[in-house]
């Protein structure tokens, strides 16, 4: 029998004999939350990719100012992908003796390809899916069209030499907002209607899009074979850019998830150190055995790293099925947010929770079981003779090593997941050190004491060695689960809270100067508090430090759109409140006069455009020049106003301006948007209703996400609270018989057990809160750019919750000690 | 020669000597001890608590290293072996009993006495691990833990490891001192029966006269001197 089947052999004894449960138990949560995360991100991930597709409606857009020719259609055909036409171009509708302009798009039967459509029945109803495109004789418009046309549901409008009936009140397109901000109010028809009206003569500004669907391969080789046609005037789009309100939700939403995830491996891996260190010392009479009976020190070494791997890949096996079944309730909760497919699972996240599962059984374990090898054999005659103990810098560094793989590897944030490991290795650290110096001012206490107290005292310093590994390890739990406890009630709260239920779901735009105070005084009739109104003016980056800005000078698609683009520009003498200056200096009021900008800082990421450096606009004909003065980040996700570049008023105040604003518009107040309208028509209104409830889905089954995730740090809690408990079983059960054997009562040990644990437990509390405290400042101002403040109560809770938790787990565990005879258990040891 | 040697006499020890060095000054533990064990040969080392027998036991079965002096198994010198070459030769040809059994308290009767078989690599080490619990009267008792076994039986199942590979050269620590006088009486038997019928070399450590008595020869160790019994 060669090594490995013995090694599989005593693999599948020790576990009949439960000597490996605790051991797999941790790396069975560990694997399977890593797992379930890894499967749930990986999808979603890619479901984002296709959705970021929603802003063209279809992976692939062709558009073109002439009829597209049929080969690209035939050629689609040819290939089996799916694919829609849509056309669109500026008109006038009419309703009796209203006219109004509207940007016409015709659709086909499948459009959109990617994304849905939302839609309304009456003004006041709930909004729903669209599950076709308008029938034959019917449009579809936006809700503002209708104040301005006078016009209810079922009334006809005449669009050309065409009459249709308006059926539905559209509340959301998927590709419609790249041009939210630009577009004149939406008329939908079908495309089957389009040749009747006799708008599409020669001269109209017809754009003619065919929409396409398919795999990326399939996507890249039909666009390969589209732009090898050369044809004129033929645009070839595939944008994969989600909308930065969403991807922000979302991102967010990742990183919560894979916190909670990293924190179960944690604690997992704090439980596979302290259950590898018993199993090595339970098995140390096996080592000495086997060895006595003619078995190398290398054999022993390959027996028992054999056993582990086995151990390893079977628990990680089970933890991976595990994560499979997690990742599909999970998957469950946010189907929705993404139209009705998401991307069936790779194999990548089985693979990578098999890699977890080994690197944290070998970096936590691995230097024990080395140990293991150095079993004098003569301890099969003196018990008391024992490895020299693993060296703190070895197991440091193996720790260490798998630790820093792991959390850079999951968390995906190098930062992140760098101030975790700064924070832990000092907070182990500082457990290490207070856990000696309780220890050591634990000892002379005893003497003080009687009864209980003193047992109870006597337990935690007779060995300093396993209480300080006690201590640490519940420390290192308790830390981390109150992280994780405050990242998930305050961060998460606070992540929610930036999305309150008055959060802005009305655009106003396109208002003249004239109008402001107008505007703003009916708003104010009306009960509706705006964050205030903002000039707008539009202006094309032409250069950075004299550079000209083209398309070609960049490779990022974005960066091509940007730098081809008008852009929204404004000026202030503040900034936004939800705006945080990240580089550089906001203006003070006496330097308003200045030439200087801010600009966004992802703009200024994706263009390049470094703090300090000049840019050029042209605005309205004329240009522009000023000095970038700051960087801000801004919170997309807020619905409030925002710019991607900001002037100071002495630069762009005199620039032709209208103004827009954004307000909470409660739906018993929809009314007042059709007097708005009336009144002012060349306003435009734009609901973003539909788009919002979408980020606050996001947001609300994100954190019940997180919450799904944070049970199996729980889960991995208790399987360390366990592990810390067992750490000292054998000592315990020898102490508990010896004591009883000399008369000590059974109450007395009891209570002594008791304390010795409660005093454990409290003392990891209390070390815990503080770390945990100090780590979550970190991380709310750092990554989750998030409030913090300090939370007395959480220390007391956190002292309160460790000695309730360790003192009733660690009582109970012992007393099965305390009832078994004294004599059983000796014969045992 | 040195197969002659190891024919003529598996175990020798000559000149041992094991001390160590306190900061009260050197203990002695064995001083100057020569022994040649002939094959088949039962001898028994009797001594009081804390005179070195377990130590000598140590020494001779090389988990341990003399101070000086020399220590032949199976005529190979252990002084010039590591400690893995010294485990290779004790592999599949030493058994051992010990005072505290040293079963493995997660494997059952049959594992346990499989262990030494599988170490050694053999084929069908279950058929023989069965037999040889068998010959210990456990057949009823295979498959049951250490923890559900009685402390005599537990003595057997020992027994029945120690035997299993059908060793040359047996190391007993004190193997009845654990137990009653009947049971380690019937312990005793089981032992000397096994050794008989396999002709083993049978080192035997005890403070027991009337168990040593069935060996060939007794020895004393007294104040670390090994002399010869009455």
């Amino acid at each position: 029998m060669n090594r490995f089947q013995f090694a599989l052999r005593l693999l599948r004894r020790d576990w009949r004999a439960g000597e490996l449960r605790l051991l797999a138990s941790a790396l069975v949560i560990a694997v399977a939350s890593v797992t379930s995360v890894g499967f749930f991100t990986d999808r979603i991930e890619r479901a984002m990719a296709r959705q970021a597709s929603e802003v063209l409606a279809a992976d692939l857009r062709i558009e073109s100012n002439r009829p597209l020719p049929e080969i690209l259609v035939e050629e689609a055909e040819r290939l089996e992908l799916p694919y829609a036409r849509t056309l669109s171009f500026p008109s006038v509708v009419l309703h009796r003796d209203t006219t109004q302009l509207v940007q016409v798009k015709a659709v086909s039967q499948g459009y959109p390809l990617r994304g849905r459509m939302r839609v309304r029945d009456s003004v006041e109803g709930e909004d729903r899916e669209a599950v076709a495109v308008p029938a034959s004789g019917e449009v579809w418009m936006e809700e503002r069209l209708l104040p301005l046309l006078n016009i209810a549901l079922g009334d006809s409008i005449k669009l050309g030499k065409r009459s249709f009936k308006l059926a539905r009140i559209i509340t959301y397109e998927p590709d419609r907002s790249a041009n939210l901000f630009r577009l004149a109010p939406r008329l939908m028809v079908p495309t089957g209607d389009i040749d009747e009206t006799g708008l599409l003569g020669p001269a109209s500004r017809v754009r003619h899009y065919l929409l396409l669907a398919g795999s990326p391969s399939q996507m890249d080789d039909y666009r390969r074979w589209a732009e090898a046609l050369e044809i004129g005037g033929v645009e070839v789009e595939d944008i994969r850019s989600a909308r930065p309100e969403l991807r922000s939700a979302l991102d967010q939403g990742g990183r919560f998830l894979r916190l909670a995830a990293a924190t179960a491996i944690l604690l997992c891996m704090v439980a596979v150190a302290l259950s590898s260190r018993r199993f090595v010392e339970r098995q140390s009479d096996s080592s000495a055995l086997i060895r006595c009976l003619g078995a190398s020190r290398r054999a022993v070494v390959q027996i028992f790293i054999l056993r582990l791997l086995g151990l390893g890949l079977v628990a990680s096996l089970i933890g991976v099925l595990a994560g499979l079944g997690v990742q599909t309730l999970l998957i469950r909760l946010v189907g929705h947010w993404f139209s009705s497919q998401i991307p069936a699972p790779t194999a990548w996240p089985l693979v990578s929770g098999m890699i977890t599962g080994i690197l944290v059984l070998i970096g936590f374990s691995l230097p024990s079981i080395i140990r293991l090898g150095a079993v004098p054999p003569l301890r099969v005659f003196r018990r008391h003779l024992d490895a020299p103990p693993v060296s703190y810098l070895l197991f440091l560094a193996t720790a260490l090593l798998s630790l820093s793989i792991l959390l850079i590897w999951q968390i995906g944030d190098d930062r992140m997941a760098l101030r975790l490991i700064g924070g832990l290795l000092a907070g182990l650290a500082i457990l290490l050190l207070i856990s000696r110096l309780l220890v050591y001012l634990l000892a002379p206490l005893r003497n003080l004491t009687a009864g209980s107290w003193r047992y109870g005292l006597a337990s935690l310093s007779r060995n300093p060695a396993t209480t300080s590994i006690q201590l640490t390890g519940f420390g290192l739990g308790f830390t981390v689960l109150l992280l994780l406890a405050i990242v998930r009630v305050d961060l998460l709260a606070s992540w929610q809270g930036a999305l309150p239920d008055d959060s802005p779901n009305q655009f106003l735009i396109n208002i003249q100067p004239q109008e402001v105070d107008a505007v703003d005084a009916l708003l104010a009739q009306g009960g509706i508090k705006t964050n205030g109104l903002f000039p707008m003016i539009r202006g094309r980056l032409i250069s950075i430090d004299g550079d000209p800005v083209s398309r070609d000078n960049y490779d990022n698609p974005r960066a091509q759109r940007l730098a081809t683009r008008d852009f929204n520009i404004s000026h202030a003498a503040q900034p936004q409140s939800d705006n945080k200056i990240v580089s550089g200096y906001w203006w003070a009021e006496s330097q308003l006069h200045e030439a200087w900008f801010s600009v966004e800082q992802g703009l200024a990421e994706t263009l390049g455009i470094p703090l300090g450096a000049e840019l050029e606009f042209e605005i309205a004909g004329s240009r522009v020049k000023g000095r970038v003065e700051n960087l801000r980040a801004v919170e997309w996700d807020s619905f409030n106003v925002n710019f991607f570049v900001i002037g100071t008023p002495g630069l762009l105040g005199e620039r032709p301006a209208t103004y827009i604003t954004s307000f909470y518009l409660p739906k018993e107040k929809r009314r007042l948007l059709h007097t708005l309208v009336q009144r002012f028509p060349s306003i435009t209104a734009l609901d973003v209703t539909a788009l919002m409830t979408q980020v606050r889905t996001i947001m609300d089954r994100g954190a019940l996400a997180v919450e799904s995730v944070f049970l199996f740090t729980l889960a991995a809690g208790l399987i360390l609270l366990y592990a810390g408990i067992q750490a000292s079983h054998e000592l315990k059960a020898q102490e508990t018989a010896v004591l009883r054997t000399l008369g000590v009562k059974r109450s007395v040990l009891l209570l002594s057990t008791l304390l010795e644990f409660a005093l454990l437990g409290g003392l990891a509390g209390l070390v815990s809160a503080a770390l945990a405290s100090a780590i979550s400042y970190s991380l709310a101002h750092a990554v989750f750019n998030l409030p913090w403040q300090l939370d007395l109560s959480m220390w007391l809770s956190a002292l309160l919750f460790g000695a309730l938790c360790v003192g009733i787990a660690g009582t109970l565990a012992s007393r099965t000690l305390l009832n078994t005879p004294p004599l059983v258990t000796m014969r045992k040891i | 020669m040195l197969q002659t040697s190891s024919n003529q006499h598996p175990v020798t020890a000559s000149g041992l000597e094991k001390f160590v060095e306190t900061s009260a000054g050197r203990i002695d533990i064995l001083q100057r001890i020569d022994l040649e064990v002939s094959p088949g040969e039962a001898v028994a080392i009797l001594g009081a608590s804390g005179s070195g027998k377990s130590t000598l036991l140590g020494l001779l079965a090389g988990l341990d290293q003399a101070s000086s002096g020399e220590v032949r198994l199976f005529g190979t010198s252990l002084g010039d072996l590591d400690e893995d070459g010294r485990a290779a030769l004790r592999a599949g040809r030493v058994g051992f009993v010990f005072q505290s059994f040293q079963l493995l308290s997660g494997m059952t009767a049959l594992e346990n006495v499989m262990l030494p078989l599988e170490l050694a690599g053999e084929r069908g080490a279950e058929t023989a691990a069965k037999a040889a619990l068998t010959a210990a009267g456990l057949s009823q008792r295979l498959h049951h833990y250490p923890s559900q076994l009685s402390g005599g039986e537990q003595q057997r199942v020992a027994l029945a490891r120690a035997f299993a590979p059908d060793p040359k050269v047996l190391f007993a620590d004190e193997p009845t001192a654990n137990l009653d006088a009947h049971t380690g009486e019937t312990v005793a038997d089981l032992l000397f029966s096994l050794q008989e019928q396999s002709d083993t070399v049978l080192i035997l450590v005890t403070h027991d006269e009337m168990l040593a008595r069935r060996c060939d020869r007794r020895l004393y160790l007294r104040d670390g001197v090994l002399e010869n019994g009455a």
